[in-house]
């Protein structure tokens, strides 16, 4: 318990034993009817341990102690990097458990078949593919995350600013057990652009509920009100290993083709601790798994 | 035995006023005939004080000063009848319908249910209420005394056994030949009214002066008509009820005066329309799956922007309709007002309504018993809040559940409607199986169309104008898997897949690139991630 040193002093009295008293300045703040009821930092009641679920990657959840409810968390990381791996892996997991999941497809990337190999339970995902606005003759801002005028002169929302609205429908509507943002495909120019506000909002909405509100981007830009933060980057050891036999086997025609499993099967995702606001501080802040073909080629 | 009769008076104003509730504070008219021959054929207690009668011309009750006028509406009087029947079949099943504003019950058995016969016939006169239906309720041993008692005495009346002609005795005598109309007592209305002058010319006022005379000197000058009528008076009469069973049809309907042109006034007859409706459901224990709304437009009044804007409504006719599909059963008549509204914004009437028309499908309420240990989930109502509002964002097909379909064809799914399954899904696999992540794609949709240089059959060299990171020397490919499918269809495809690995600024993205067989066009389909 710290106390603050203009409230209380220490004293050593001739046993040996440390005791404090009340200063005076105390008693005269006390008496103030302003500050009748409120209560100080160091009588406030202590924050409950965050529950943890797994992110499906043992490796990650050795790391991190797995991905906290009611709290943001943020993955970061370059194209190809294993983000949306990370993303299903964490999609499955929660469908597994049985809760109703949503992700808020900012740029519609979800592939399906891949999210149906990383074993998501359809039934359980409400998948929102922003991007299309929903009255007609208007512009469709697909192919552009930037909001548009359409030809009778309305504004219509980006995908960036459709995600936000449905993501706060969502978090106000309470009962998922997972919200994603799918913001990896996203100009950073623009996943910036979302105000700090909509991320303390968000922060907000997501606490002391069971939801986990899970990002992806390419770029860490919820800032502080991200509990956990990891940054992936695909490990050059795989890509360099295949390099290197297909120079090496350049003179054998049939040996310089990989298959598709040799290119996709155990890529290496290498993942690294940002930020965690968990209580238990990890031993190792980085950590790697692989990745494995979704078809055998 | 006993028997519960509920009686609306003024019934042509009371179905009036049931979908204009203001109008309780006025004075109203209701008018009949063509015009401009119309007159007055019933008015409420505020108007019938400030002088209006039946049967007076539209230009004198114009005289009478502040009297609401309203044209009778045969629809509202149908609608008010079914609201009546719902609330006496709320307690009995046993009910019969003997006029549009008179519903008897049989109240045999229901003490046990709904406690003693008094506080039942306050329950039916409040359940009535609810309905918008103000009533006068009795309750007593015959069917004939409880219908004289609805109709002579206002608010809630309880005759025991024993007490009828003492009880009945004060009322006046026309109340009797009003009841004998609903009773069928007469043949035609001509023989009551000949029978009623008699009675007049005798100086007989009351019930009890007719209870009093001798029988066989009744039966002598009116005959068995006579008798019956005494008895009656007497409340020694005895009939069996004819139980109807009316159809669980539940809709309610308002013509308007004027056209309505804007979507918020509509929300306040919405509003009080689905109140009533929720009410009448609710009286029966039901909720509903699925609502209709019918809107009934001025196609007269169509201009070049609506026509263009929307398309809802074919040519020629001039009723828009749509339908509300719930996934649970559901009764809350706010929840339903704002779904409405965001179907409407979504897909506005094209032209000023004329009358509104709802209808809802009646189902069994939903019975579900929540568990402590089960994982969180929404909750049903907020859910289909969420989803509308979703709609109104991103589009209706644009959200929901994916479901793979029997195909190699790209993007070979369909999205169907979300609908979270309580029940624990069995599809769990086993613990080492999640531990490892797939390799996913990330689908480019449009694909991106690139140029592609080849060195010995192999992509070498890859160009995309729409994105400057898919560019440059490929480091290495894999492929081609060639697959096609749809041959028998005009929509054949046939392709060639290649796995692609291109330099990035700092690391190596690895894609999908397609070349499209058919056309020969090439372009990049997803992004591994």
């Amino acid at each position: 318990m710290s106390l603050s040193p203009i409230c209380t002093q220490f004293e050593m009295d001739r046993s040996s034993t440390f005791t404090f008293k009340k200063l005076p300045q105390l008693e005269r703040f006390s008496a103030l009817p302003k500050l009748a009821g409120i209560t100080s930092a160091s009588r406030l009641a202590a924050r409950p341990a965050l529950e943890m679920v797994s992110s499906g990657i043992h490796e990650l959840d050795l790391v991190t102690g797995g991905i906290p409810r009611g709290c943001i968390t943020e993955v970061c990381g370059a194209a190809s990097s294993g983000r949306t791996s990370l993303l299903l892996s964490v999609l499955a997991a929660s469908t597994q458990r049985n809760e109703v999941c949503a992700l808020v497809d900012v740029t519609d990337a979800l592939d399906p078949v891949s999210a149906q190999s990383a074993g998501v339970n359809f039934e359980k995902l409400l998948w929102v593919r922003c991007g299309s606005s929903p009255h007609k003759n208007s512009l469709s801002a697909r192919n552009s995350c930037e909001t548009k005028k359409d030809r009778f002169g309305r504004q219509s929302e980006g995908p960036v600013e459709q995600a936000v609205r449905v993501t706060d429908l969502l978090l106000q509507s309470g009962g998922f057990g997972l919200v994603i943002i799918d913001l990896g495909d996203v100009p950073v120019k623009l996943a910036r652009r979302i105000p700090l506000t909509s991320w303390f909002r968000f922060q907000r909405a997501v606490e002391n509920t069971p939801t986990v509100l899970f990002l992806i981007t390419s770029v860490p830009c919820v800032q502080t009100c991200a509990s956990l933060q990891l940054k992936l980057r695909a490990s050059g050891k795989k890509l360099s290993a295949i390099n290197c036999q297909l120079s090496a086997g350049s003179r054998d025609q049939e040996q310089s083709i990989p298959s598709h499993s040799l290119l996709l099967d155990g890529l290496q995702v290498e993942g690294e601790l940002l930020r965690s606001r968990m209580e238990r501080k990890p031993v190792q802040s980085v950590t790697r798994f692989s990745t494995k073909a979704v078809r055998a080629g | 035995m006993f028997f519960a009769c509920i009686f609306v008076p003024d019934f042509p104003v009371e179905a009036i006023q049931r979908s204009e509730p203001k109008l309780r504070l006025q004075a109203v008219a209701i008018l009949d005939g063509k015009v401009p021959l119309q007159k007055v054929f019933a008015q409420n207690e505020k108007a019938r004080r400030g002088g209006v009668e039946p049967g007076i011309a539209k230009l004198e009750v114009e005289a009478c000063g502040n009297i609401v006028l309203r044209s009778r509406s045969q629809l509202q009087e149908d609608l008010a009848h079914a609201a009546l029947l719902d609330c006496a079949q709320s307690f009995s099943p046993r009910v019969e319908d003997i006029g549009c504003d008179t519903i008897l019950i049989d109240l045999a058995g229901l003490e046990s249910l709904f406690g003693p016969l008094p506080k039942i016939a306050r329950d039916l006169a409040r359940r009535a209420s609810d309905l918008g239906l103000e009533s006068n309720v009795a309750v007593a041993s015959n069917p004939g005394t409880a219908v004289i008692a609805a109709r002579g005495f206002s608010g809630v009346t309880f005759i025991p056994q024993g007490t009828e002609s003492e009880q009945l005795g004060g009322l006046p005598i026309e109340v009797l030949f009003e009841a004998g109309q609903s009773l069928q007592i007469y043949d035609h209305s001509q023989q009551a009214e000949q029978i009623l002058e008699t009675l007049n010319r005798w100086g007989i006022r009351n019930l009890r002066s007719l209870a009093a005379l001798p029988e066989v000197a009744l039966s002598e000058r009116l005959g068995q008509q006579g008798v019956r009528l005494q008895k009656l008076a007497r409340g020694e009469t005895f009939r069996t009820l004819k139980p109807v069973e009316p159809l669980l049809i539940f809709e309610e309907a308002i013509e308007l005066e004027h056209p309505l042109v804007l979507l918020e006034p509509l929300a306040f007859l919405l509003g009080r329309l689905l109140e009533q409706l929720c009410a009448r459901l609710n009286a029966r224990a039901l909720a509903t799956q699925e609502l209709r709304l019918k809107l009934e437009l001025d196609s007269s009044c169509r201009d070049e922007e609506t026509e263009q804007r929307f398309s809802g409504v074919s040519e020629g006719s001039r009723i828009f309709e749509r339908i509300l599909h719930l996934p649970v059963p559901l009764l809350d008549a706010k929840l339903f007002l704002k779904l409405i509204q965001l179907d409407l914004n979504a897909h506005p009437p094209g032209g000023p309504i004329l009358k509104i028309h709802l209808r809802a499908e009646p189902v069994r309420p939903r019975a579900a018993q929540g568990g402590l240990f089960l994982p969180p989930s929404p909750e049903p109502e907020k859910l289909e809040l969420t989803l509308a509002r979703i709609a109104g964002i991103v589009g209706e097909d644009k959200f929901g559940s994916p479901a793979l379909l029997d195909t190699y064809r790209a993007n070979g799914f369909r999205m169907q409607r979300f609908v979270p399954d309580s029940h624990e899904s069995l599809k769990n696999k086993s613990s080492d199986e999640n531990n490892t992540a797939v390799t996913a794609l990330r689908i480019f949709r449009p694909p991106m169309p690139v140029t592609v240089t080849l060195r010995d059959g192999s992509p070498a060299w890859i160009a995309c104008h729409k994105r400057s990171e898919i560019q440059g020397e490929i480091l290495w490919s894999a492929g081609p898997w060639r697959s096609s499918g749809d041959w028998w269809e005009r929509e054949s495809w046939s392709r060639d897949e290649w796995d692609i690995a291109v330099q990035a600024e700092t690391e190596i993205t690895l894609y999908r690139l397609v070349h499209d067989l058919l056309d020969g066009r090439w372009f990049v389909e997803g992004m591994y991630d």
